[in-house]
């Protein structure tokens, strides 16, 4: 058992939850299915007119993101906690840290991923200007890690509640805001040919200050449910 | 620290402080609120709507320290264990929520004959509002769990999260050039606000402060006393049991 390598078990955490999102009764391909259809209310809600549709289509497609990945997050570390698998790999030689770090990564490859690489074609459906889609993958690149780092406290937070779902959105949205505001800045620089570089870097910069904080938030909020 | 972990002891040392708390609100607010409404002169361009600032700046400076008080009490609680500590975090929210409430409300009513808006979505205003739902966000958290130790432990987790949003919300007017004007007060080459202002400016801080320190101890002492009674209660079924 000493034998296993700590970055063996951490790929491998990261493999079988990848797996188990997109298998049957997993998240990831109805996280997809609700971001289509959201985004897609827009134009029925507002109106198809063109140049309205290219003004909030950066944004909106940023906030459908922020939406379909607070929705996919309740289950984070639910299933696992409820099965015992948690406890299972509380004691297996990877610290709860990195424990937590593998399930948001697993999280953020499984089901972040699909999204950004849909969005240019919902942005198409927004009339998004031409300039912008470059910069909205990029931005959506840097800046969605945050919002699965961060989620993971709250995930981590409401694991044992039975209503957690409600209670995580209240937690975890206004620390979201950052990472909205800079990433749509970074699109809307693009579109009107000003610097995106700055929105960029701050973008960035709040997905690595999340990757610090939030393996040691989260760890501490799992070891309280596993007491 | 430690010292204070026997409640008992908390609550004397608190019966010492509130007299004095009590003494110094009943004087400063009082004779801040006259300096602020009848003696100090109207701003040259403002008029008499500079009068909100006395209420709005305490608030607002109040609303970052309780967030402080709760933050520290919050590690307290999670690095040390002090018995005390997720009772004072519980105690202090509510009022760190009502400050920031209050800051948000005034400096919305400031702002409509200032700026000729209630609200813009400029750095300070934005952070503040953030840290307005991260008041609600702990005090909720408190209110899902039924075990009172483990709710007040992952509350504290997000209180100390929540602490980046603090050099956010004091740096916010110096990186957003937006409509909220920078610090004028606390600054490092003195205050650039005119004496006639500050004078009931810093009354009105101190009267926010020992009104904090009195709901705070109130709130508090409340706290242990319901921990005394449910005590109470649990020996009493069990002797009857």
């Amino acid at each position: 058992m000493t034998n296993i390598s700590v970055s063996s078990v951490f790929w491998s955490l990261i493999k079988r939850d990848i797996k188990l999102a997109w298998s049957q009764g997993g998240a990831a391909g109805m996280t997809l299915g609700f971001f289509l259809i959201a985004v897609t209310l827009f134009p029925l809600g507002i109106g198809p007119e063109a140049s309205t549709l290219a003004r909030i289509g950066p944004g909106t497609i940023w906030v459908i993101s922020l939406l379909a990945c607070l929705l996919s997050l309740d289950r984070l570390f639910q299933a696992d906690f409820e099965d015992g698998s948690l406890d299972d790999l509380a004691f297996s030689p990877l610290s709860l840290e990195l424990i937590v770090t593998a399930k948001a990564i697993a999280h953020w490859i499984a089901t972040i991923l699909p999204v950004i690489l849909i969005s240019p074609l919902l942005a198409a459906l927004l009339n998004m200007p031409n300039l912008g889609y470059k910069m909205l993958i990029l931005s959506l690149l840097i800046g969605t890690p945050a919002l699965s780092f961060v989620g993971s406290i709250g995930a981590a937070l409401t694991v044992a509640l039975r209503r957690g779902g409600v209670l995580l959105t209240l937690l975890v949205l206004p620390l979201y805001i950052p990472t909205l505001i800079f990433g749509v800045g970074a699109v809307e620089a693009a579109i009107s040919l000003t610097d995106p570089f700055p929105h960029l870097a701050l973008t960035g910069a709040v997905s690595m200050i999340s990757l610090i904080i939030s393996p040691l938030a989260s760890a501490a909020a799992i070891r309280l449910a596993l007491e | 620290m430690h010292i204070f972990a026997n409640p008992a002891r908390f609550v004397r040392l608190a019966n010492k402080i509130l007299p004095w708390a009590i003494g110094v609100l009943a004087l400063c607010l009082p004779y801040g609120l006259y300096l602020a409404i009848v003696a100090s002169p109207p701003d040259y361009q403002q008029g008499d709507s500079v009068r909100i600032m006395y209420i709005h700046v305490p608030s607002a400076w109040m609303a970052m320290f309780t967030y402080m008080v709760m933050a520290s009490a919050s590690l307290a609680a999670i690095v040390w264990r002090h018995p005390l500590a997720l009772i004072a975090g519980k105690a202090a929210a509510p009022i760190g929520a009502t400050f920031t409430a209050l800051a948000l409300i005034t400096g919305a009513l400031w702002g409509k004959p200032m700026w000729g808006t209630y609200w813009v979505w400029d750095g300070r205003l934005t952070s503040v509002l953030i840290l307005f739902f991260l008041y609600l966000g702990y005090m909720a958290i408190w209110q899902a769990m039924d075990d009172e130790e483990t709710a007040g432990r992952a509350a504290s987790i997000l209180a100390l999260v929540g602490v980046v949003n603090l050099p956010i919300i004091k740096f916010s007017v110096d990186w957003w050039n937006t409509l909220h004007q920078p610090a004028s007060v606390i600054r490092l080459d003195g205050p650039t606000i005119h004496a006639d202002l500050l004078g009931p400016l810093l009354w009105m801080a101190v009267a926010m402060k020992a009104y904090f320190i009195i709901v705070f101890l109130w709130r508090m002492k409340l706290e242990i006393n319901k921990r005394k009674l449910a005590v109470l209660q649990m020996s009493v079924v069990n002797a009857h049991g």
